[in-house]
């Protein structure tokens, strides 16, 4: 990351009422599309009182919402997170055939349509998929259950670690991880005293935008949870269902919630910024 | 309450939910409906709870799921472990049986009248004084109405709307062809096309768009009287369509789930007195003629053919209007021009 040396005034050649409409131009934009929309969230989930508020924040349905979206997060963060790193590991220190290919596979969840995530698990595990009699005879239930919630999830949010790991652990190359080894390091040690350490602050940001995506995933979600009220729906749903059954402060209280995680989340990606920010002033 | 108490309530009660829906699958059944079911089975599903219990079992779990009926339909086909389904028209329940043998074959016979506990029609809704002067099917296909319908392609009660138009065509004009061009008309007149009756309600309600919403009678009541009191008249055309949404038990689902007594006890408790009272309460015509005589006043009389006497039925209705190279397919390639 380069950081940029603040740019002085005179160095400026555009007019200044060039300068001043650009920032007002930005800041209005910003104004109408997310300070705007939050503050309708915010007035709307309140509107009510804190009392409204907290009652749809308890009904059973709704905890069972947050409950599966929390459940989401604990297995798909670790697992995208492990993944990430093997796979930017992979990349960043070996050579082999095929690897611009999977760097372009990887972004693949990113590309795909949502809705047609949703459909191809549906095709894969569906009562009539490839799987589905298979699945059946087991007793297993992948497609409307929770486990296909996670695969779509899962799938949605593969590429986050690794996208943030790859060109940093290019730019690192291999050369300490080599030191460490030829001084009598065994694999593991390495990575732990090495390779991680250099990596953290890419690794924990990747693992906050990856958290941040799950937790809103709506598209894919939809057509694999089967809206089982209390059971498959996840915090997104749950919302759309409130909207749907004209519980307006309900439906705004539970996005109110999840506006406060994503909030939560942002603040923590800036912190995660500006540390490493600091960490590159100091070296 | 302190913050702190209210917390630990919250975990509690996180913690309980995991662990009794384990305990009562068997005594839990999933009603996979359709879009404005939402409130009535809301309010049935503890009326059924008190039944039950007064019967001497443990207090039953119903769960909802609900959505455009023919995506609905698609789901229960795709697996989802549907005890009952209670859809908007009888096609959709079939469509269990023709794609994935999940009833049996002479499903609509097994309960009272054709298994439909409650019936609708299909109505016009529009805005409070009616500015666009709107009084039945003919004003829908003038230029600069708007018409707000869902897709008949997801939705039940789109088909219903589609059919409802195209019988009082065939009534007024006589052959197929001008009925063709008469519903063509109206949908060139559709700005957005929902996927299920409550997102066109939203359409029209919240949103405000559109000069006339055709609309289940359910619906058009709903929007009256509790969305927006004064906001909206309702026109009632001179014909429409009897709509008969179907219940059925998905055989192959409660016999493995071991939950048949408990759904069947669900379906037939729906032709019970309260059940049919608490229909009219959500705007529904009960099946009951006893019952349906008491709420003459509540419902407008007007003529209503079935989809049997025009259209021959669903099944052929379902092909020549709404599958893969239907009519309505014509339609819409029509409009994109």
């Amino acid at each position: 990351m380069n950081t940029l040396s603040p740019t002085t005034d005179h160095a400026i050649t555009e007019a200044p009422w060039i300068k001043w409409s650009l920032i007002g131009l930005a800041l209005s934009f910003l104004a109408l599309f997310l300070v705007l929309p939050l503050a309708v969230v915010l007035y709307g989930a309140f509107e009510a009182g804190i009392n409204v508020w907290w009652q749809a924040i308890t009904d059973p349905d709704a905890l069972a919402a947050i409950r599966l979206t929390l459940l989401v997060l604990i297995i798909v963060v670790p697992t995208n997170a492990i993944f990430g790193v093997a796979i930017a590991w992979a990349i960043a220190k070996f050579e082999f055939r095929g690897k611009t290919l999977l760097i372009s596979i990887i972004d693949m969840p990113f590309a795909i349509s949502p809705v047609v995530v949703g459909l191809i698990f549906v095709i894969l595990f569906g009562a009539q998929g490839w799987f589905g009699p298979w699945l059946a005879a087991h007793d297993l239930k992948v497609i409307f259950a929770v486990p296909g919630i996670i695969i779509v999830i899962m799938f949605g949010t593969l590429p986050f670690v690794a996208r943030e790991l790859i060109p940093l652990m290019q730019q690192q190359g291999k050369d300490e991880e080599e030191a460490s080894l030829t001084l009598g390091a065994n694999g593991l040690k390495t990575f732990w005293y090495v390779t991680l350490p250099n990596i953290k602050w890419g690794l924990l940001y990747g693992v906050i935008l990856c958290n941040a995506r799950a937790m809103g995933e709506f598209g894919a979600v939809a057509v694999v949870s089967g809206r089982i009220r209390g059971e498959t729906n996840t915090m997104p749903l749950h919302i759309e269902v409130l909207y749907n059954e004209y519980m307006f402060t309900a439906a705004f209280a539970v996005s109110s919630l999840l506006t406060g995680l994503a909030l939560v989340t942002i603040v923590l990606k800036s912190m995660v910024e500006w540390k490493d920010e600091r960490k590159h002033k100091t070296h | 309450m302190s913050i702190l108490s209210r917390l630990q309530q919250a975990t509690l009660a996180l913690t309980f939910t995991s662990v009794s829906f384990i305990a009562l699958a068997e005594n839990t059944l999933l009603n996979v409906s359709y879009d404005p079911t939402r409130e009535f089975y809301r309010e049935y599903n503890q009326l059924f709870s008190q039944y039950w219990q007064k019967q001497g079992h443990e207090a039953p779990t119903v769960r909802q799921s609900h959505g455009g009926s023919g995506s609905q339909a698609r789901s229960v086909i795709d697996g989802l472990e549907a005890d009952v389904v209670t859809l908007a028209l009888a096609y959709d329940v079939d469509a269990l049986r023709q794609k994935a043998d999940l009833i049996p074959e002479n499903w609509q016979s097994r309960l009272p009248h054709n298994s439909s506990p409650y019936t609708s029609t299909i109505v016009l809704l529009v805005r409070k004084g009616n500015p666009k002067n709107i009084h039945d099917w003919n004003d829908l296909a003038r230029k600069g109405v708007e018409v707000i319908t869902p897709n008949p392609k997801t939705s039940g009660g789109a088909r219903w709307n589609y059919l409802a138009a195209w019988g009082y065509a065939l009534k007024q004009y006589g052959s197929e062809e001008k009925a063709l061009e008469f519903v063509t008309q109206i949908y060139k007149n559709v700005p957005v096309l929902d996927s299920g009756a409550r997102g066109a309600t939203n359409t029209f309600v919240q949103r405000q768009i559109g000069d006339v919403f055709i609309a289940w009678e359910n619906e058009a009541f709903l929007a009256v009287e509790q969305l927006g009191k004064g906001e909206f008249e309702i026109i009632v055309p001179s014909v429409s369509i009897l709509a008969e949404p179907p219940v059925a038990i998905v055989d192959k689902n409660v016999d493995r789930k071991g939950t048949r007594k408990l759904a069947e006890a669900y379906l037939a408790q729906l032709y019970s007195d309260e059940a049919q009272h608490l229909a009219v309460k959500h705007f529904y015509r009960p099946a009951n003629p006893t019952i349906s005589n008491q709420y003459k006043d509540k419902f407008p009389q007007l003529t209503l053919f079935t989809i049997d006497d025009v259209f021959g039925g669903w099944n052929k209705a379902q092909q020549t209007h709404f599958n893969d190279g239907g009519y309505f397919d014509a339609i819409l390639s029509k409009i994109s021009k």
